[in-house]
């Protein structure tokens, strides 16, 4: 089974933190800093990474959030472990 | 004292079992008035003995296990004294809470940690003390002490080295990266894994499982196979006291408690 595509793990990644954060879909967008708009802190971002991993089945060093505040940066971490 | 109801933990017995639940607000610090506590707890042990079959550590905040070491009051105090009584202070302080982490290490009953979201430092060396751990899916485990310049100084990385391959043990000491429950099961740390929110009530019922069976029997088990690395817990608090009498590490807690900007959960 060939890996989903970037836009897919895109689209999924924004689902996932609106359905968890209480956050309307249409408000999120692959640019966002997602801190300012889910209004998260570090330890919640650490909740997101853990609840992506186990969606995604995969492992991502929280080092690789490094510098990464924004979906789609975020997203391309993410298909590289895919 | 079979209950008992601190500023940031407290206990009581459960179904032969004693629950020891931490509630230090925002996610159990172990500081000075946690280290009081559970020295009062590693006291009264022995009292409780003939009662329980099990002992369970979690926590009541939902943050997670525990955040490991109080960092805030370590810088705080250090910058209130001169710097050779600041570190006589950490040793002091390491020698106390590893007192208390073998008395847990050594306790004759079945013990289980009973963990979730944040299990990070002391947090982790206080699961890792414990025979069984037992996780719910979003635990998150780490030891980011590398981070600060520093090294675990709770015991974390003999009793790591008791448990886990070492090359596993290079990878998350020297990356100081934080991982999860199905990584931690994995590598052989977490023995179960729980829903969200379940980790209490899975351990409850392991709790209830080792209770069937003679308590003096499993003592003796557990004391077979699982040895206390003395020598090696005593080098861990040298080699930690080495590295915190560097500038570095002044800057590095500094920087943690003053900064506004860092992240505190991520590296």
């Amino acid at each position: 089974m060939s890996a989903p595509t970037i836009d897919h793990t895109l689209d999924e990644i924004l689902n996932l933190a609106a359905l968890h954060f209480k956050v309307p879909r249409e408000k999120l967008a692959p640019d966002d800093d997602f801190f300012k708009t889910l209004g998260i802190d570090s330890l919640q971002a650490l909740d997101l990474l853990t609840r992506l991993e186990h969606h995604f089945r995969i492992e991502l060093p929280d080092y690789e959030l490094q510098g990464v505040s924004d979906f789609r940066t975020l997203a391309n971490r993410i298909q590289a472990r895919l | 004292m079979s209950d008992f109801k601190g500023r940031t933990l407290s206990w009581q017995i459960v179904n032969g079992a004693i629950e020891v639940a931490l509630h230090r607000d925002p996610c159990n610090e172990i500081g000075s008035l946690m280290l009081d506590e559970l020295e009062k707890f590693a006291a009264a042990l022995p009292g409780l003995g003939n009662e329980v079959h099990a002992l369970i550590v979690h926590s009541t905040l939902k943050a997670g296990f525990s955040a490991g070491a109080d960092l805030r009051e370590l810088f705080q105090r250090a910058q209130q004294m001169e710097k050779g009584a600041a570190l006589r202070g950490v040793r002091k302080f390491l020698e106390r809470i590893h007192s208390v982490m073998n008395a847990l290490d050594a306790a004759p009953l079945t013990t289980i940690a009973a963990v979730h979201g944040v299990t990070f430092g002391g947090g982790f060396e206080l699961a890792l003390v414990c025979d069984i751990i037992i996780a719910d899916r979003m635990a998150r485990f780490c030891f980011p002490e590398l981070r600060l310049g520093l090294i675990p100084g709770f015991g974390g990385i003999p009793r790591l080295k008791r448990d886990l391959g070492n090359a596993v043990v290079r990878d998350l000491l020297l990356t100081g990266r934080s991982f999860n429950v199905m990584k931690a099961q994995q590598i052989g740390l977490v023995s179960q894994i729980a829903a969200e929110g379940e980790a209490l009530r899975v351990a409850r019922a392991t709790a209830s499982q080792v209770g069937k069976f003679d308590r003096r029997t499993a003592a003796a088990a557990k004391a077979f196979v699982k040895p206390i690395p003395y020598e090696e817990l005593k080098r861990e608090i040298d080699i930690f006291c080495d590295l915190y009498s560097r500038p570095a590490v002044e800057e590095g807690l500094r920087k943690f408690v003053e900064d506004e900007g860092v992240q505190p959960y991520l590296p």
